[in-house]
């Protein structure tokens, strides 16, 4: 937890730990670890579930295969339950950010230590694990289903619909439009923004008391052994947070396109 | 904390991601599950027909069982006739037997009785003359009086 300098005081080792690899300046910057980690999160995820479902077979299923059709058919099944249409784009677009949202949440399991200490020791000053920490990785995916959102919404009712499901509620009055459209606005806008930051938001606190306990290491034997007793305790709770997370992000984005499909 | 072009990069990836999970990922996966759910939807259709198909046979099978039984029960009764009739036959020819037999003994006797009597008739008859001439010592000429015992022996 040695970065040269700044990490020596808790601070600094709290700072490093939630700096991101970043080249570029300005809105410019890219944050390569988090990219880096998310995109490769999301390749592994595509490619094992590809190459399970190229060898599927309708016959009895392997258990990679019996473990990769449970969780089609759990995201399937959620689907179903909330979204009536018919639309080809909804069940892969939640088994993809379950999937992938999971994925990323779950590198906050990984000792908070053990990647960025080897990045270090390869010569990368900074590493920052987990994507969902970041709030560009959380707020881009918020977009996509908010851009999703507005095309079903123009796509089932029209543009006059959408326009009007602006403009017309909740008091159905010309003279109440600019009130109508303020309210439908921030509720639009609402959406992604509340996907995004819940989801950042968990996470993130997640990080950060992983980061804390780990700074107890450092102290005596008694703080070291307790920082082992709460890590544990709060990495055993965080698979419950980081599973429901993923959850709850798939779940109202599926809310979100059927409200989208849903003609007034 | 700050925004910036990581989100374009993420967006990016992310369209990609949906894209390729859409077109790589969900159908070939779907298909299986939809495959293998319909073979086991008819798998268990086979089994219910399997299951119909014992019932009509084992109740097939206790139908023919019952015609068998009363058919078995019809022949025996049928073999139970035949069989006293068989007896009342048989009695009714021993009976036939018995008094055919009877009746011939009874003949038999009658002749035996016939013939003893026709033999004491005549023992008499001797007797008789054999009495007459000692009674009648000389007094009776034998040739003279013969018609008259002989007439004596028919008589008896």
């Amino acid at each position: 937890m040695a970065a040269t300098g700044e990490a020596l005081t808790p601070q600094g080792y709290i700072q490093h730990h939630l700096t991101n690899l970043s080249v570029g300046e300005g809105f410019w910057t890219w944050h390569i670890d988090s990219l880096f980690f998310s995109v490769g999160l999301g390749v592994l995820f595509l490619w094992l579930f590809h190459s399970v479902g190229k060898k599927a077979t309708t016959g009895v299923p392997g258990k990679l295969q019996c473990f990769v059709e449970m969780i089609v058919e759990f995201v399937d099944n959620s689907v179903k339950e909330t979204f009536h249409g018919r639309n080809p784009v909804i069940a892969p677009l939640a088994l993809t950010i379950f999937v992938w949202v999971f994925m990323m949440n779950f590198m906050d399991m990984v000792p908070v230590d053990w990647i960025p200490e080897l990045a270090m020791a390869a010569g990368i000053p900074y590493m920052k694990v987990v994507p969902t920490t970041d709030l560009n990785i959380t707020f881009s995916m918020a977009i996509g289903v908010f851009l999703l959102i507005i095309y079903y919404s123009i796509k089932v009712k029209g543009v006059s619909g959408f326009v009007k499901e602006l403009t017309m509620q909740p008091f159905n009055h010309w003279a109440m439009i600019p009130v109508n459209f303020l309210l439908e606005t921030v509720t639009l806008i609402a959406k992604p923004i509340s996907l995004a930051l819940r989801l950042f938001g968990n996470l993130y606190a997640g990080e950060l008391i992983f980061i804390l306990i780990a700074l107890m290491y450092g102290a005596n034997w008694a703080l070291s052994t307790l920082g082992v007793t709460l890590q544990l305790g709060w990495l055993i709770f965080h698979i419950l947070v980081i599973t429901l997370q993923a959850f709850i992000f798939m779940m109202l984005t599926i809310v979100y396109l059927s409200m989208a499909h849903e003609d007034h | 904390m700050n925004i910036n072009a990581t989100l374009l990069g993420q967006t990016v990836a992310f369209i990609l991601f949906v894209w390729f999970c859409m077109k790589f990922v969900w159908p070939p996966l779907m298909n299986a599950i939809e495959e293998r759910q319909k073979r086991i939807a008819d798998g268990l259709a086979d089994a219910d027909r399997a299951v119909k198909d014992l019932e009509l046979a084992q109740a097939k099978a206790t139908d023919q069982l019952k015609d068998a039984k009363a058919t078995a029960n019809e022949i025996i009764e049928s073999a139970n006739k035949r069989k006293a009739q068989i007896v009342d036959e048989a009695k009714a020819e021993a009976d036939a037997e018995r008094a055919k037999i009877i009746a011939q003994g009874q003949a038999e006797i009658e002749a035996e009785r016939n013939r003893v009597k026709e033999d004491l008739r005549k023992q008499v008859a001797v007797l008789a003359i054999a009495g007459a001439e000692k009674i009648l010592e000389r007094s009776i000429d034998e040739a003279a009086h013969s018609d008259i015992v002989n007439k004596l022996v028919a008589e008896l």
